[in-house]
């Protein structure tokens, strides 16, 4: 993916730089609005990540803007302002994903990998599959190695969206925001418990695993290793 | 020169410029009525002098008609004689040349219509005004009849100077009312000055004097000091949230330091890398304390323009009940919720949701683990109230909490000493004061017993906003309208 990354603070952007380019990714920095502005509109990038204040142009402004231009290109916003309202401003600007500081760099590169696959045409997918486990969308039946999964209609979302980023990190605030749509801090291990409820399901009993833990980051649904 | 300074501000003070304004006005059109009174009470006088010795001519005239010139003459020596302001003088040129009367010659241009002359008296050495009429008599003659109006003028002189004199003094009692004025409004408003000024010398608890008058800087002085009052609850809050920073952020800082001390000290490559995991799950932790810390004071001060929209508390309660539910089970306990009837409410589901995890986060955390052997269900309810509002309470059978620590149990940071080896940053509950707070509600701890039972009480919001469409948050909260407030 090439990622471009709108950031006025020299080492926050070298470090986004250094730790996209070990993820394997392509990216590239701008330091102020208007610079950024110009680079975002040359429309190579897979995925922009916009620094809410900048100078001579803020971000929600750029955002606004390209969206106004016709411009998709998917744009995650970061700032250190963190309310719910400010969220709700950031969506609204045209930005596709908020994330305040002080951010995990595995958050922040899970989810620009969740939108940059985004932009690939939305497919209208009724059955993910992975590895002997498949899950249909319209029937809203799992099975797994053709044997019928009874799953609770949370579950179900909760793999659903696991399986529609599969081989993607997934973290636990993606998973809250997408699959309950709480954003707040939930105090303790929620997620990990339903996480381990769903594993039961599906993965007990299997000699292989499909639903793995990524250390510091989050859940991953992948047919192979971890 | 403080002294001249204070009198120049007197002086330059808006009731002593209304004064003077006043004044300028007022005052020249006093005097000119003044002026003008003096001058017409004079002319009325005068002819009135004149109405009389018309009268006395009438008098003059049938004694002329009765005895011939003769008879005028004795007349006119006869009022000559009588002492007082009376001017008589009678001269008839031709044939018995008759010249009586109490005045030495005829005055010049004196008419019948009535004139002013100036006559002289020997006894005063002067020339005094007098006002008198010429008439002809038979045989060329002439008949002046005059009074003198010497004390009328004096009169009217001293009228005007009567009201001129109340020009001046009402001049005078006006500059000192100004000025009285303007000195009380400039001590009213240095009280306020000197107040704004030591308050923004950093002395916060100063407040405007009053003095119960009930006038408009009484009115003043108390709005002020309500705002002052407000000011400063909301700096001390800002105090408390920096000193609680400083006290609960430092100790985990600690840790994290530590942490990574002890990692440097060591050698192997795998202590480095379990030293800098340990080291960024504090700072997790740190970040998670900090976001708790600010959102709770961003509530407190109202600062947080939450959005409300319309919800449906007993699914948004039993959504975040369902979310714990695993949590729950893992501990051996179970939640049961109670609310099948659905109430409406417009809230911010993302501060209540959060205010609800806090209240089960609490009671899990709590009553499992607990030295209580059997510890009983977690009960959610959601009870909609007489007044539209609701009540959402969790109550658990955990230890609960002695009803004297109840009221400071929702007090940041307070983390009752039976507590304090569990984790958590001791905010739960006093973030769910606040948001109740923000939302027009309050939280009361019960004794559940045994355990504790938390209400979380929200009034129904008046419905005065209007309803508006937030696309971003809508789509994501799957709710059709909102309603911002």
């Amino acid at each position: 993916m090439r990622v471009l990354v709108i950031e006025d603070d020299r080492e926050t952007a070298q470090f986004l730089l250094k730790a996209l380019k070990e993820s394997g990714h392509l990216a590239d920095t701008a330091a102020d609005g208007e610079t950024g502005l110009v680079m975002a509109r040359e429309g190579v990038y897979d995925v922009l990540i916009v620094d809410r204040m900048l100078p001579k142009r803020d971000g929600l402004s750029i955002v606004e803007t390209l969206r106004a231009e016709y411009f998709r290109t998917p744009a995650l916003i970061l700032s250190a302002l963190g309310s719910v309202d400010d969220r709700v401003k950031g969506l609204r600007a045209g930005g596709d994903d908020y994330l305040t500081k002080p951010y995990a760099f595995s958050e922040l590169l899970a989810r620009i990998e969740a939108l940059g696959r985004r932009s690939d045409p939305e497919t209208q997918t009724t059955r993910y599959v992975v590895g002997d486990l498949a899950l249909d969308r319209l029937s809203h039946k799992v099975t797994r190695g053709g044997e019928t999964v009874p799953l609770q209609a949370r579950e179900f979302r909760l793999l659903e969206y696991l399986m529609r980023h599969a081989g993607q990190v997934v973290t636990r605030t993606m998973l809250l925001e997408h699959v309950w749509d709480y954003h707040f801090d939930p105090q303790t291990n929620v997620i990990d418990v339903h996480i381990s409820r769903l594993r039961s399901k599906i993965d007990k009993g299997f000699p292989k695993q499909l639903l793995h833990t990524v250390r510091g980051a989050g859940y991953v649904v992948r047919d192979g290793d971890a | 020169m403080p002294d001249t300074a204070h009198a120049m501000r007197l002086l330059t003070s808006a009731p002593f410029r209304l004064a003077l304004t006043a004044l300028s006005i007022v005052m020249p059109a006093a005097a000119i009525f003044a002026a003008f009174v003096g001058w017409q009470v004079n002319l009325l006088l005068t002819d009135r002098t004149l109405e009389v010795l018309r009268g006395e001519l009438q008098y003059f005239r049938s004694e002329l008609d009765r005895g011939g010139t003769a008879a005028l003459a004795t007349a006119v020596s006869d009022r000559s004689a009588v002492r007082g302001s009376g001017l008589y003088r009678l001269s008839i040129p031709s044939g018995t040349k008759i010249t009586v009367g109490n005045l030495a010659t005829m005055p010049e241009g004196v008419t019948a219509d009535g004139n002013i002359f100036q006559v002289w008296s020997d006894a005063e050495k002067r020339y005094y005004a007098a006002a008198g009429l010429v008439v002809s008599v038979p045989g060329g003659g002439q008949l002046l009849v005059a009074r003198g109006i010497e004390d009328q003028r004096t009169f009217a002189a001293n009228l005007q100077r009567t009201a001129f004199a109340g020009v001046g003094l009402l001049t005078f009692i006006a500059l000192v009312l100004g000025w009285s004025a303007s000195r009380r409004t400039n001590r009213r408003v240095s009280d306020v000055t000197t107040t704004a000024r030591s308050i923004m010398a950093g002395d916060f608890s100063r407040r405007i004097p009053r003095d119960q008058s009930g006038d408009e800087f009484d009115h003043l002085a108390s709005s002020l000091n309500e705002m002052l009052a407000r000011i400063e609850d909301l700096m001390q809050a800002l105090r408390e949230v920096s000193d609680n920073i400083a006290h609960d952020l430092k100790t985990p800082l600690t840790r994290l330091r530590n942490r990574a001390e002890a990692a440097l000290r060591d050698d192997s490559a795998l202590a480095h890398r379990d030293g800098l995991e340990r080291v960024i799950e504090e700072a997790d932790g740190l970040i998670q304390t900090f976001n708790a810390l600010l959102l709770i004071a961003r509530l407190e001060v109202g600062a947080v323009d939450a959005t409300r929209s319309v919800c449906e508390i007993a699914s948004l309660v039993r959504d975040v009940a369902e979310l714990y539910q695993p949590v729950a089970d893992e501990a051996g306990l179970e939640i049961k919720f109670v609310g099948n009837q659905p109430v409406p409410l417009a809230v911010n589901r993302q501060l209540i949701g959060q205010a609800v995890a806090n209240m089960l986060d609490n009671a899990i955390k709590y009553s499992s683990g607990s030295s209580i052997p059997s510890s009983g269900p977690v009960i959610v309810t959601v009870a909609p109230q007489a007044d539209n509002g609701v009540e959402i309470a969790v109550a658990d059978r955990g230890p609960g909490i002695p009803a004297v620590d109840r009221e400071r149990a929702t007090k940041r940071f307070v983390r009752l000493e039976q507590s304090r080896s569990r984790p958590g940053s001791g905010l739960g509950l006093s973030l769910v004061a606040a948001v109740a707070r923000l939302h027009g509600g309050r939280v009361r701890l019960e004794d559940n017993e045994p355990g504790l039972r938390i209400v979380m009480s929200l009034p129904q919001l008046e419905q005065n906003s209007a309803t508006v469409n937030l696309p971003g948050a809508s789509a994501r909260a799957g709710q059709s309208t909102s309603v911002s407030g």
